[in-house]
C-alpha cells in the first residue's frame, strides 16, 4: 500500500476518533449543549438583525444624496442648454470652446473640494475634428457606464445610476452616483452632460456603521454565551452533585445525604432524596440485623437441639439393641422409634444447612480435588443401595486427572444426592455417570432410565420439599431438601446444577463446576440433554434448573 | 481388662446415657461435669481414653484439651455440635485425635473408641529415617540430631506410615484407614489438620514443608531423605 494511502487511512481513523470523542462529550454534557445552542441561536439572530439594520441605514443615506444630486444636475443641464441656445457661434471650434467653457464653469460651482465632477460626452461618433469629450478635473470619462449612456440617449430625460468613479491619475476609484441628461448643441449634434458625485462620505459612514455592528454583535453573542453558561451552571451543579451523592449511596455508603439549600425545586429534590436514602438505610440495617439474629438463632438452635437429641438417639439405640427381650408390640415400637429418629435427625441436619444458606452463613472450604475420586467414593458408598434396587451404576471417567478447586464435602454431598435419586428412580435399569472437563469447567452427569420427569417438573424438582410422587415411600428416609441443598452447594461454588427429563425416558442431572474458584463459566463440557434421549417428542420435554445466573 | 473412658460433658442426661452405652459395650466409664475439675479427675482416674464435650461451662473444652495434651498422649475424642471447619480445626489443633458430631450413632462412637484404643499395641522393633529425623518405632521416639521431638501417638503413627514407604503417595482416605483405622468414609479434614500439626513440630519451615510433602489433588508423601 502506498504511503499516501496509509496516510489517508490514518487521517480517516483520526478524524473518526475525533468525531467520536466530540459526540461523546456532546451527549454527556447538558452544559455544553445549552451553551453551544445559545451561541448559535444568538449568532443567527444578531446576524439577521445586523443585516436589516445595515440596509436601512444604507437606504436612508443614499436617498438623501440621490435627491440633491438629481436636482443639481437638472439645474445645471437647463443652464447649459440655455447658454448653448443663446450662443451665436456656429462653427465647430468655437462651439467646442463654448462647451469647454461651460464645463469649466459648471465644475467651479462644485466648490472645493469638488462635490462633483462634470463630463460632457458626444452621443454619436463624430466628425474627425470635433472634440467628443470634455471633463473637469482628472475624472476618467470612461466611468460613465454605457447602460446609463444608452438610457440618456434613448429617453431624452435625466437618468442616474450608481457606479464606480475612476480617475486618470493615481487617485483610487470610489463608489459614486452619476446623473446624466442630454444636451442639444445645434451644429455639433447631441451631447450628454454627466454629473459624477463621489459618495466617499456615505461609504465611510457605512463602513463605520458596519464595523460597529459587527463588534456589538460579537460582544452580544459572547455575553449571551457566558450568561447561558452561568445560568445553566446554577441548575446543572446541583444535579451533578445529586448524581454523585446517589452514586456514593448506591456504592454502599448509606449515610450519604444531599445538602439542602433554600426552598426551590432543587432543594425539594434534595429533601426527597434524603428521605428516600434514610428509609433505605433503615431498611437495610433492619435486614442486616434480622440476618444476624437469624444466624445466631441457627447456631443456638443447633447446639441446643443436638445434645438432647443425642441422648434420645442413644436411648433408642439401646432399646433397639435389646428389642428381642421385649414383647412384639414393644419391640416394634423400638424399631419404629429407631427409623423415625433417623429421619428426624436427617431432617434437622438438612434444615439447619438450608437456614445457613438463607442467612448467607455458608462457607466454602476449597481444596484441590480430583472429581473422579469423589465419584468413585460416592459410587462405593451407594453400592449397597444400588444392589438392593438392582440398578447397575456405570461410570464413564476420563483417563486424565480431573482437578477442580472445590469443597470436597459439598461436592460429595451433591453427588451422593444425585446418585441416590437416580438409583431410587432407576426402576431396575442402569444408571450412567459421566465426567468430562474442558479448560474452564468440569461436568458430571447422572442419568437414570426410569419414569422420567413430566413437563415443567425439571425446574420444580429443586424446590424445597417437592416430591415427584407424594405417595411414594422413601426407603432411605429422604427429607425432601436434598436437591435444594445440592443446588445451593453448586451455587456456592459459582457452578450450575440442572435437570432434564422426559416422561418414560428417565432423567439426567448435570453438575457443572468451574475448575478454578471464582471463574465465570460460559458453557458446560457436557450437554444437558443426553445423547441417547429418545428422538420422538410426542410429549414435550422438561428442562430446568435455575442456577444459570448467580443471583437468579 | 476393661478400658476406662473418662466422659467430660455437662449434660447429665447425655452423660448418663453415654455411661449406659459404654458399660453395655464393656468399657468402664467415669464422669466429670465441668472443665475446671477435669484435670483433677483425669490424674486421679488415669483413663485409657477421654470423651470431651467442646462446649463446657467454666473452662471450655478447647482449654481442657490443651491441658490434657500437655500432660499426656491419651487418645482424646471430641464431642461437638458444630460442624464448621473453623471449629473442627480448632478442636483438632488443640490436641484432639478425632471428633464426632452430635447427634451421633452410638455404634459409630463405640467403633471409633475401639479403634483408638486398639492402636496402643506395640509393634516390632524398627528404626526409620525421614528427612533428618530418626524414628524408633517400638520406643515411640522421634529424634533430630539426638534431640527428641514430642509427638502425640497419632502424629507419630502418621509420620511412621509416611516414612515406611517414602516413595509412595498416600491419599487422605488411605491415611485415614491406616493411621486412624477408619475404613469407611470419615472426615478428611482430620488428615489435613494432623499433617499441619505434624509439620509445625518437625519442619524447619512449616510453610515450605520438606519432610511431609503435599502432592496436589492426591495427598501426601515423605520428602526426599538425604542419604546419610
Amino acid at each position: 500500500m502506498s504511503a499516501v494511502g496509509i496516510g489517508a487511512l490514518r487521517a480517516r481513523a483520526v478524524a473518526r476518533q475525533a468525531s467520536g470523542n466530540v459526540s461523546h462529550v456532546w451527549r454527556r454534557s447538558i452544559h455544553l449543549r445549552v451553551v453551544v445552542t445559545t451561541l448559535l441561536l444568538s449568532l443567527a439572530v444578531v446576524v439577521i438583525l445586523g443585516y436589516a439594520l445595515l440596509s436601512r441605514v444604507t437606504a436612508g443615506l443614499l436617498d438623501a444624496s440621490e435627491r440633491s444630486a438629481v436636482d443639481e444636475a437638472r439645474a445645471a443641464q437647463s443652464d447649459a442648454q440655455t447658454q448653448i441656445n443663446a450662443a451665436a457661434q456656429t462653427d465647430a471650434v468655437s462651439l467646442a470652446n463654448l462647451l469647454n467653457q461651460i464645463t469649466d464653469e459648471l465644475a467651479t460651482r462644485a466648490g472645493s473640494p469638488p462635490r462633483y465632477q462634470v463630463v460632457l460626452l458626444r452621443s454619436s461618433a463624430s466628425l474627425s475634428n470635433v472634440q467628443t469629450q470634455f471633463q473637469s478635473g482628472d475624472v476618467n470619462p470612461a466611468s460613465v457606464p454605457s447602460a446609463l449612456r444608452a438610457s440618456v440617449q434613448a429617453s431624452n430625460l435625466e437618468s442616474y445610476t450608481f457606479t464606480e468613479i475612476r480617475y486618470l491619475d493615481t487617485t483610487p476609484a470610489v463608489p459614486g452616483l452619476v446623473v446624466g441628461a442630454p444636451l442639444n448643441v445645434p451644429g455639433l449634434g447631441t451631447y450628454e452632460l454627466y454629473y459624477l458625485f463621489p459618495l466617499t462620505f456615505e461609504q465611510d459612514t457605512l463602513n463605520l456603521v458596519q464595523r460597529l455592528l459587527f463588534i456589538a454583535g460579537a460582544v452580544i453573542v459572547l455575553l449571551l454565551g457566558a450568561i447561558a453558561w452561568l445560568v445553566t451552571r446554577q441548575v446543572v451543579s446541583p444535579v451533578r452533585m445529586a448524581a454523585r451523592t446517589a452514586e456514593r449511596f448506591s456504592a454502599g455508603r448509606l449515610e450519604e445525604r444531599m445538602a439542602v439549600e433554600g426552598e426551590d425545586d432543587l432543594s425539594r429534590l434534595a429533601t426527597s432524596f434524603n428521605q428516600m436514602a434514610s428509609s433505605l438505610q433503615r431498611q437495610i440495617r433492619q435486614l442486616e440485623d434480622l440476618s444476624r439474629v437469624q444466624r445466631r438463632f441457627v447456631s443456638d438452635v443447633s447446639h441446643e437441639l443436638r445434645t438432647p437429641l443425642t441422648t434420645v438417639r442413644m436411648a433408642a439405640d439401646v432399646l433397639h439393641e435389646n428389642r428381642a427381650e421385649f414383647d412384639p408390640a414393644t419391640a416394634r415400637a423400638a424399631e419404629l422409634l429407631q427409623t423415625q429418629l433417623d429421619r428426624f435427625e436427617a431432617l434437622l441436619s438438612d434444615l439447619l444447612e438450608i437456614s445457613r444458606y438463607d442467612a448467607g452463613a455458608a462457607v466454602l472450604d476449597i481444596e484441590s480435588i480430583d472429581v473422579r475420586d469423589v465419584v468413585r467414593r460416592v459410587a462405593d458408598a451407594t453400592e449397597p443401595l444400588a444392589q438392593r434396587r438392582m440398578a447397575e451404576v456405570r461410570l464413564d471417567l476420563p483417563k486424565q486427572r480431573c482437578l477442580v478447586e472445590a469443597d470436597p464435602r459439598r461436592v460429595e454431598r451433591i453427588l451422593r444426592n444425585l446418585f441416590v435419586n437416580a438409583i431410587e428412580h432407576s426402576e431396575g435399569r442402569p444408571v450412567d455417570v459421566r465426567v468430562r472437563g474442558d479448560h474452564d469447567a468440569m461436568a458430571i452427569v447422572v442419568r437414570d432410565h426410569g419414569a422420567g420427569l413430566r413437563p415443567g417438573e425439571a425446574s420444580l424438582v429443586f424446590n424445597r420439599f417437592w416430591r415427584a410422587d407424594p405417595a411414594r415411600a422413601r426407603t432411605t428416609g429422604g427429607t425432601g431438601l436434598g436437591l435444594s441443598i445440592a443446588l445451593e452447594d453448586a451455587r456456592l461454588h459459582g457452578g450450575w446444577l440442572e435437570a432434564w427429563g422426559q416422561p418414560g425416558d428417565g432423567a439426567q442431572f448435570r453438575l457443572t463446576l468451574p475448575r478454578r474458584a471464582g471463574v465465570q463459566m460460559a458453557s458446560s463440557p457436557l450437554p444437558l440433554e443426553p445423547p441417547d434421549a429418545r428422538a420422538d417428542r410426542r410429549v414435550p420435554l422438561s428442562v430446568g434448573g435455575r442456577v444459570r445466573t448467580p443471583d437468579a | 481388662m476393661r478400658a476406662r473412658v473418662l466422659v467430660v460433658d455437662d449434660d447429665p442426661a447425655l452423660s448418663e446415657m453415654l455411661g449406659i452405652v459404654l458399660r453395655g459395650e464393656g468399657f468402664e466409664p467415669v464422669f466429670c461435669a465441668d472443665g475446671v475439675r477435669a484435670m483433677g479427675v483425669f490424674r486421679e482416674t488415669k483413663p485409657d481414653l477421654v470423651l470431651l464435650d467442646l462446649m463446657l461451662p467454666g473452662q471450655g473444652g478447647i482449654d481442657v484439651c490443651r491441658q490434657l495434651r500437655a500432660e499426656s498422649g491419651v487418645p482424646i475424642v471430641m464431642l461437638t455440635a458444630k460442624t464448621d471447619t473453623v471449629d473442627v480445626v480448632l478442636g483438632l489443633e488443640s490436641g484432639a485425635d478425632d471428633y464426632i458430631v452430635k447427634p451421633f450413632k452410638p455404634k459409630e462412637l463405640v467403633a471409633r473408641i475401639r479403634t483408638r484404643l486398639r492402636r496402643e499395641s506395640s509393634p516390632a522393633p524398627e528404626r526409620l529415617a525421614i528427612g533428618n529425623l530418626v524414628i524408633d518405632v517400638a520406643g515411640h521416639l522421634v529424634t533430630r540430631e539426638g534431640q527428641p521431638i514430642n509427638l502425640t501417638p497419632l502424629e507419630f503413627d502418621l509420620l511412621v506410615a509416611l516414612a515406611r514407604k517414602p516413595w509412595q503417595v498416600f491419599t487422605r482416605e488411605v491415611l485415614l484407614e491406616q493411621v486412624w483405622g477408619y475404613r469407611h468414609a470419615a472426615d478428611t479434614r482430620l488428615v489435613n489438620v494432623h499433617v499441619q500439626r505434624l509439620r509445625s513440630k518437625i519442619e524447619h519451615d512449616p510453610e515450605k514443608p520438606e519432610i511431609v510433602v503435599t502432592v496436589r489433588g492426591v495427598g501426601y508423601k515423605a520428602g526426599v531423605t538425604p542419604s546419610s
